[in-house]
């Protein structure tokens, strides 16, 4: 597989230090990649400099082995990529206008019959007309990911998707991530507190602790041969988070 | 009790027959404070945004100026105004002074704190994240700004009202720089100061009627907007 975005040489933070180290880390076309870490680790943090909403105070973002900058990301590429924030951040409109925001910014025609499958997919058809404002947690939370889905990306970003949601969502959630890496050929970056999930999902699974990368591994080889201790107590729960 | 009953009575016969000099007067004051809002929406709208979303370095000076700005008495502005356009003036080039122009100016210069104070409240009550998020869902520049101003709509449309109830009912600046010059800058405020001087009271209070009733439509007018735009409707 080939590499899609490629981070070198990353030293970010806030303040005066580096919250993120990342000498340099590799996410493949096609693939899902799932981030797991304690909370504060940096994880949303990575995910908005791999978006190319925030410029990293050293090194580099690789898109299609070009380096870029947000400031400097054409719009085209920007248009390839999405993120699903941790916080559902809906617009003051209806469901449905949510959801068809994305392909309204691109000019396109017929958004309708896209808007009307992503809404079916996250199960939501019902309540298309509502305001958004309305929604409970996990009805926004699927909303955010609707609106994501509709536009078809390259790449997708997923901050906690399911972090609002009951079993039986998730399992929802956790079948739309597979169809869209699968059908829609998304290479998706998986954000994940829950261990299991990114078990269920990613074909590959990396730890962040603190800022760094303490390791990157096939999940097969993640959770049965953890290389480094920390890895190992992640895995077992006793790394608090 | 009379005079108000007769000026309900003229106001209703001045309407009715089109009086020409009436129309006239109408059409002065809808269009200078027309286009007062217009440049002051144009100038306030990206400013009241900008002050809104962005933090820089001497932000809470400019916040005051504007705060101050929304409370302008009208006559310092026109006095001003007057200074800046007579002929030793540094714009007395120009030859504003007397003209719809200088009308306009002056209440560009009271409508735009108003509109920017308002849309600056109304925009920082956003989550600031919401930027990031509509630039991830592929919006330009352009139209995360159109975004966040019908986000913020509610304020907006408040910043629209006040900023037009507030010019279309001043006196003191249109007098000063306008000089109620009939068939030329006279607009409904000062032609109303002028009859009462005269006496003429129940036109005066004519002319105060149909100066709230334009008031009130255009309130209405935008509420009438504000609901079709609110998805809860
Ligand atoms: N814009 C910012 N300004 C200042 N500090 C920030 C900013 N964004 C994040 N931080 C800090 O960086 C650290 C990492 O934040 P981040 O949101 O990336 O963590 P996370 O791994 O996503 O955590 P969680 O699992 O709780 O979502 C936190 O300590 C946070 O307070
Ligand atoms: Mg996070």
């Amino acid at each position: 597989m080939d590499p899609i975005l490629r981070l070198e040489h990353i030293r970010h933070g806030y303040g005066d230090h580096f919250l993120l180290k990342i000498p340099e880390l590799t996410i493949l076309a096609g693939e899902i990649f799932a981030v797991v870490g304690p909370s504060g680790a940096g994880k949303s943090t990575l995910l908005r400099l791999m978006n190319y909403l925030e410029k990293p105070q050293h090194g580099q973002v690789y898109y299609h082995g070009q380096a870029y900058t947000p400031g400097n990301l054409p719009i085209d590429l920007r248009r390839k990529m999405t993120t699903v924030f941790q916080q559902p951040l809906l617009l003051n409109a209806s469901v449905w206008q949510n959801v068809g925001y994305g392909l309204r910014v691109r000019g396109s025609r017929n958004g309708h019959e896209a808007v009307r499958r992503a809404l079916e997919e996250v199960r939501l058809t019902h309540l298309s007309k509502q305001p958004a404002s309305q929604l409970s947690g996990g009805e926004a939370q699927r909303v955010s990911l609707a609106r994501a889905l509709v536009l078809n990306p390259e790449v997708l970003f997923l901050d906690e998707p399911t972090a609002n949601l009951d079993p039986s969502n998730v399992r929802i959630i956790e079948e739309i991530i597979r169809k869209a890496n699968l059908e829609r050929k998304a290479t998706v970056v998986l954000v994940t507190h829950n261990i299991w999930q990114a078990r269920r999902l990613a074909h590959r699974v990396a730890l962040l602790y603190d800022g760094e990368i303490i390791e990157s591994a096939p999940t097969t080889d993640f959770f049965h041969q953890p290389q480094d201790s920390r890895t190992s107590a992640f895995l077992s729960g006793e790394l608090i988070y | 009790m009379e005079i108000f009953l007769n000026g309900l009575r003229q106001a209703l016969a001045l309407i009715f027959s089109m009086d020409p000099n009436l129309l006239e007067i109408v059409r002065l004051s809808l269009l200078v404070s027309g286009a007062a809002m217009f440049i002051a929406a144009l100038l306030g709208l990206p400013a009241g945004l900008l002050l809104g979303l962005k933090d820089f370095p001497g932000k809470r000076v400019v916040v005051a100026v504007v705060y101050t700005g929304m409370g302008l008495p009208p006559v310092v502005v026109g006095l001003t105004i007057y200074l800046l356009l007579s002929r030793q003036g540094p714009l007395g080039q120009l030859a504003w002074l007397f003209t719809p122009k200088a009308m306009i100016a002056a209440q560009t210069i009271l409508a735009l704190p108003l509109i920017i104070g308002f849309t600056m409240t109304a925009v920082a009550a956003i989550p600031s994240a919401l930027v990031m998020q509509l630039r991830s869902l592929g919006a330009t520049r352009r139209q995360i700004v159109l975004t966040l101003l019908y986000e913020a709509r509610a304020g907006v449309l408040a910043a629209l009202i006040a900023g037009f109830g507030a010019i279309i009912s001043e006196v003191g600046s249109v007098l000063i720089v306008g000089g109620n010059i009939e068939h030329k800058t006279r607009v409904l405020t000062t032609a109303i100061v002028l009859e009462t001087r005269k006496g003429n009271f129940s036109l005066a209070i004519a002319l105060g009627i149909i100066l709230l009733t334009i008031t009130f439509s255009a309130n209405w007018l935008l509420l009438h907007l504000q609901g079709r735009l609110d998805p809860r409707q």
